[in-house]
C-alpha cells in the first residue's frame, strides 16, 4: 500500500471526508453531495453553461474577491484602530513597519476589483437575457448586492483617515443633506414644522444618521468601521446565500430554453 | 521645469519599457496562437505575400524595438502637436456627443469590427496609444493615480468582454437568419462538476490570487497627508465609482443627483426583468432579437454610467472645471458660466417683464402661489414630459408594447425611460441655451 492510500484509509481521513477519492464516475457524483463546500453546486451542468467565454466566470470572481477582502479585512483589523489618535498612524504603520505588508494593498485593489467584476457580472446576465423568467428575483437580489458592494467599499474609503478618505466621504454624504423631506438642505423640509420649530436640522436630518455627528469625525468613523467590518458583510452573506441558492432552484446556469 | 521633465521620464522610463515588452509578447502570443491552430490567412503588403502569423510577428518586432528605447530614457509620446490638439478638441460636449457617435458606429459596424484581426489591430492601437500618452506627465499625474488605476483596467475589460458578447451575438443572430437555434443550443451535453466545473474554479482562483499579489506588490495603495477638515482639497471628488453621480451635480441639485437619481437608478435596474416582457434571447447572446433592450441597456450602462465615471475621474479638475487629458490642472483656470433658468427665458426673455414676485409681507399661501405662478412654465413643461408624452407614446411609436405590457407596466417603464432620456436633454439644454434649472425654487431647496 501507498502512502497516499494508507492516509485515505486511515480513521481520521474517513472521518473529515465522507466518501473515496472522486476518480470513478460514481465517486464523483458522491463527492458533489457529501461534501459541505463542493454541495453549493448540482451534480452535472450542461456543458455549453460553464464555458468561460459564455459565463465569463464573473459571478465566481466577484465570490472570490469577497472571501479575498473577508481574509485581508480580519487580517487588517488585528492592527487597525478606529480612532481619531490611532487610525491614520496604524495604515501608516502597516505600510512601512509590518514586513511585506501588502495586506492593505491587497484589500484596496480587491475592493475596487470586486466593484468592476460586480459590474461585468451583471453586465454578462444582462447580455444573455438571464434575467428573464423564472430569475427575475435572483436579479433583484443581485441589485441589492451591487449595491451592498458599493456601500461596503463606500465605507472602508474612511476608515485611512487621510485627506482623501475624509474628503470623498465628505463629498459622498453631503448629498444626504439635500434628501428630500429628511435632509436639513433638501426640498420638502420646510413642511416638517412642528409648532414653528424646524424637525430636520443639521442635527436630526439623514445625513446625521449617516454621518453620527454634523460633520465627519470620529462618530462617522465608528459608524463607518462597524458599517464595513460587521453590519454590511453580514447582510451580504446572507444575500450571497439566497443568490446563490436562487441559481440553483432557478434552474441552474442559464442556457437557451 | 526642465529639470522636473527629466525626473518623470527617468521615473516612468523602465515601467514602460517593460509594458512595450508585455505588448510584444502579447503579439507572438497572438502569432504563435494563429500558427498553431493553423488558422491562417494570406494577403499581400505592396505585392509581397504575408501571412497573419508573420503580421503579428512584425507587429511584435515593432513593439520590442520601442521596448529598450523607453527604458533608456527616451519613450516615445505624441507630438506637442497632437497633445494640443486633443486637449483643445476635448470637453464634455465633445467627449459624451464623441462617445456616443462611436457607440452607434459600434452597432451599427458590429459585424465588420468584430472580425477578430480588426478587434486585435484596435485593441493594438488603444494599447499603443496609452503607452505613447503615459509619457506625458500631466497625462501620467491622473491615469498612474492608485485609485484611478482600476479604471483604466476597467476600461479595457469592457472593451474586451464587449466585443466577446458582440462577436457571439452576431454569430447567433447570423444563426438564426438561416433557420437554426444559437450556438448555446447546439451543445446541451452534460458534464460531472467534478472535475469540469470544479478544476476550472481552482484554476480562476490560483490565477486570480498571483493577479492581485503582483498587482499589491507592484502598485502601492495611497496615502495621503493625514485627515484635516480645514484643509479642503480641490477638487474632492467622491470615489471614483460614484464620480458620474457628481459629474451630474453639474447639471442637477443634489437633491436629485445625489439622492433621487440614484434610487430611481436602483429600482430601474430591479424592475427590468418585469418591464422586459421580450421572451426571445434568454440564456444566449443576441442583439437581433431583443435591439430594444440591448440599446437601452448600452445606453444606460456605457454612456450614463461609464462615460461619466471616466469624465468625472479623468477629466475633471479643481473646481471641477474640464480638462484635457494632458492638460496641467490649473486651480487658477477660470470659465465663464452664467447660465439662465427657464423662468427667467419665459418671464424676462419672452414675454419682457420681472419675475412675478409675492408683494411685501403677504402670507405663505400667496407666496407659494406667487413660487408656482413664477415656475409655472417649468412645471407644465415637466409635467407634460412625463404624463402626457407617456399616452403619445403608447398611441404612436410603442403601440406594440402597450398593447403587451399593460397600463402600470407600460407607464412605469415610459416614466423611467423619459427619466433615463432627461440626463442628456439636460445636457444639451446646458450647452447650447446655458439652460440652469427648469423649475427653479430655491425657496424650498427645489431646483430640477
Amino acid at each position: 500500500m501507498s502512502i497516499g492510500e494508507t492516509i485515505r484509509n486511515s480513521q481520521l481521513w474517513k472521518s473529515v471526508f465522507r466518501h473515496p477519492m472522486p476518480l470513478d464516475r460514481r465517486n464523483r457524483i458522491v463527492v458533489m453531495l457529501t461534501n459541505f463546500f463542493l454541495h453549493l453546486h448540482p451534480v452535472s451542468v450542461k456543458k455549453q453553461g460553464i464555458a468561460l467565454s459564455y459565463t465569463w466566470c464573473m459571478g465566481g470572481v466577484t465570490f472570490f474577491l469577497f472571501l479575498v477582502e473577508t481574509l485581508t479585512g480580519v487580517l487588517l483589523m488585528f492592527y487597525y484602530r478606529p480612532t481619531l489618535e490611532w487610525a491614520f498612524k496604524d495604515i501608516q504603520d502597516l505600510r512601512d513597519v509590518v514586513s511585506l505588508g501588502i495586506m492593505r494593498e491587497l484589500h484596496r485593489w480587491g475592493a475596487h476589483a470586486m466593484v468592476i467584476t460586480t459590474w461585468l457580472h451583471m453586465y454578462r446576465v444582462f447580455l444573455t437575457g438571464s434575467y428573464k423568467p423564472p430569475r427575475e428575483f435572483n436579479w433583484v437580489v443581485g441589485v441589492i448586492l451591487l449595491l451592498l458592494t458599493l456601500l461596503l467599499s463606500f465605507t472602508g474609503y474612511l476608515l485611512p483617515w487621510d485627506q482623501l478618505a475624509i474628503w470623498a466621504i465628505t463629498v459622498g454624504s453631503n448629498m444626504a443633506r439635500a434628501t428630500p423631506f429628511l435632509g436639513h438642505e433638501g426640498p420638502g423640509q420646510q413642511i416638517l414644522k412642528v409648532g414653528g420649530i424646524d424637525m430636520i436640522t443639521n442635527a436630526t436630518d439623514a445625513r446625521f444618521a449617516l454621518l453620527g455627528a454634523r460633520f465627519v469625525g470620529e462618530e462617522t468613523l465608528n459608524r463607518f468601521y462597524v458599517l464595513h467590518c460587521v453590519a454590511i458583510p453580514l447582510a451580504v452573506s446572507l444575500l450571497l446565500a439566497i443568490h446563490f441558492w436562487r441559481v440553483r432552484k432557478d434552474g441552474g446556469i442559464s442556457g437557451p430554453l | 521645469m526642465h529639470g522636473h521633465h527629466e525626473e518623470f521620464i527617468e521615473a516612468v522610463a523602465p515601467g514602460l519599457g517593460f509594458y512595450y515588452l508585455l505588448l510584444c509578447l502579447m503579439n507572438w502570443g497572438a502569432a504563435m496562437y494563429l500558427w498553431r491552430t493553423n488558422v491562417k490567412t494570406y494577403f499581400t503588403v505592396a505585392g509581397v505575400g504575408v501571412t497573419n502569423v508573420l503580421f503579428w510577428l512584425i507587429v511584435g518586432f515593432l513593439f520590442i524595438i520601442l521596448s529598450p528605447i523607453a527604458m533608456m530614457g527616451s519613450p516615445p509620446e505624441f507630438s506637442h502637436g497632437v497633445k494640443d490638439l486633443v486637449n483643445s478638441l476635448s470637453g464634455p460636449v465633445t467627449l459624451t456627443v464623441g462617445s456616443l457617435v462611436g457607440m452607434m458606429f459600434l452597432y451599427f459596424f458590429r459585424r465588420w469590427w468584430t472580425h477578430p484581426p480588426i478587434a486585435w489591430t484596435l485593441l493594438n492601437l488603444s494599447l499603443l496609444a496609452l503607452g505613447l500618452a503615459m509619457a506625458d506627465s500631466n497625462f501620467f499625474s491622473i491615469v498612474g493615480k492608485g485609485d484611478n488605476v482600476p479604471i483604466v483596467g476597467l476600461v479595457f475589460l469592457l472593451g474586451y468582454f464587449n466585443w466577446l458578447a458582440t462577436y457571439k451575438a452576431v454569430i447567433n443572430d447570423d444563426r438564426r437568419k438561416q433557420g437554426l437555434p444559437p450556438v448555446e443550443k447546439t451543445e446541451d451535453e452534460k458534464v460531472l462538476v467534478w472535475p469540469d466545473l470544479v478544476y476550472t474554479e481552482m484554476i480562476c482562483m490560483v490565477a486570480l490570487t498571483a493577479f492581485m499579489m503582483i498587482w499589491a506588490l507592484c502598485l502601492q495603495a495611497p496615502l495621503e497627508e493625514p485627515a484635516s477638515s480645514v484643509k479642503t482639497p480641490n477638487p474632492s471628488k467622491a470615489p471614483w465609482y460614484f464620480l458620474g453621480l457628481q459629474e451630474m451635480l453639474v447639471y442637477y441639485d443634489p437633491w436629485y443627483a445625489g439622492v433621487v437619481l440614484p434610487s430611481i437608478v436602483v429600482f430601474g435596474l430591479m424592475a427590468i426583468p418585469f418591464l422586459d416582457f421580450n421572451k426571445a434571447g434568454n440564456g444566449y447572446y443576441t442583439i437581433e432579437e431583443r435591439k430594444f433592450s440591448y440599446i437601452v441597456f448600452q445606453l444606460g450602462f456605457l454612456e450614463l454610467w461609464i462615460v461619466l465615471i471616466i469624465l468625472g475621474t479623468f477629466l475633471r479638475g479643481p473646481n471641477w472645471n474640464f480638462f484635457g487629458p494632458f492638460e496641467y490642472w490649473d486651480a487658477h483656470k477660470v470659465l465663464a458660466g452664467n447660465n439662465v433658468d427657464l423662468s427667467q427665458y419665459f418671464w424676462g426673455g419672452m414675454l419682457g417683464q420681472a419675475l412675478p414676485k409675492a408683494p411685501l409681507g403677504s402670507g405663505a399661501g400667496t407666496e407659494i402661489a406667487y413660487i408656482l405662478l413664477r415656475e409655472s412654465p417649468g412645471i407644465i413643461l415637466t409635467l407634460a414630459y412625463l404624463i402626457l408624452l407617456p399616452p403619445i407614446l403608447a398611441a404612436t411609436i410603442f403601440r406594440s408594447f402597450f398593447a403587451k405590457m399593460g397600463l402600470i407596466r407600460f407607464m412605469l417603464m415610459a416614466n423611467l425611460l423619459l427619466l433615463m432620456i432627461s440626463l442628456p436633454l439636460k445636457m444639451v439644454l446646458r450647452w447650447t441655451v446655458n439652460l440652469k434649472y427648469i423649475i427653479s425654487i430655491p425657496e424650498y431647496f427645489l431646483n430640477f
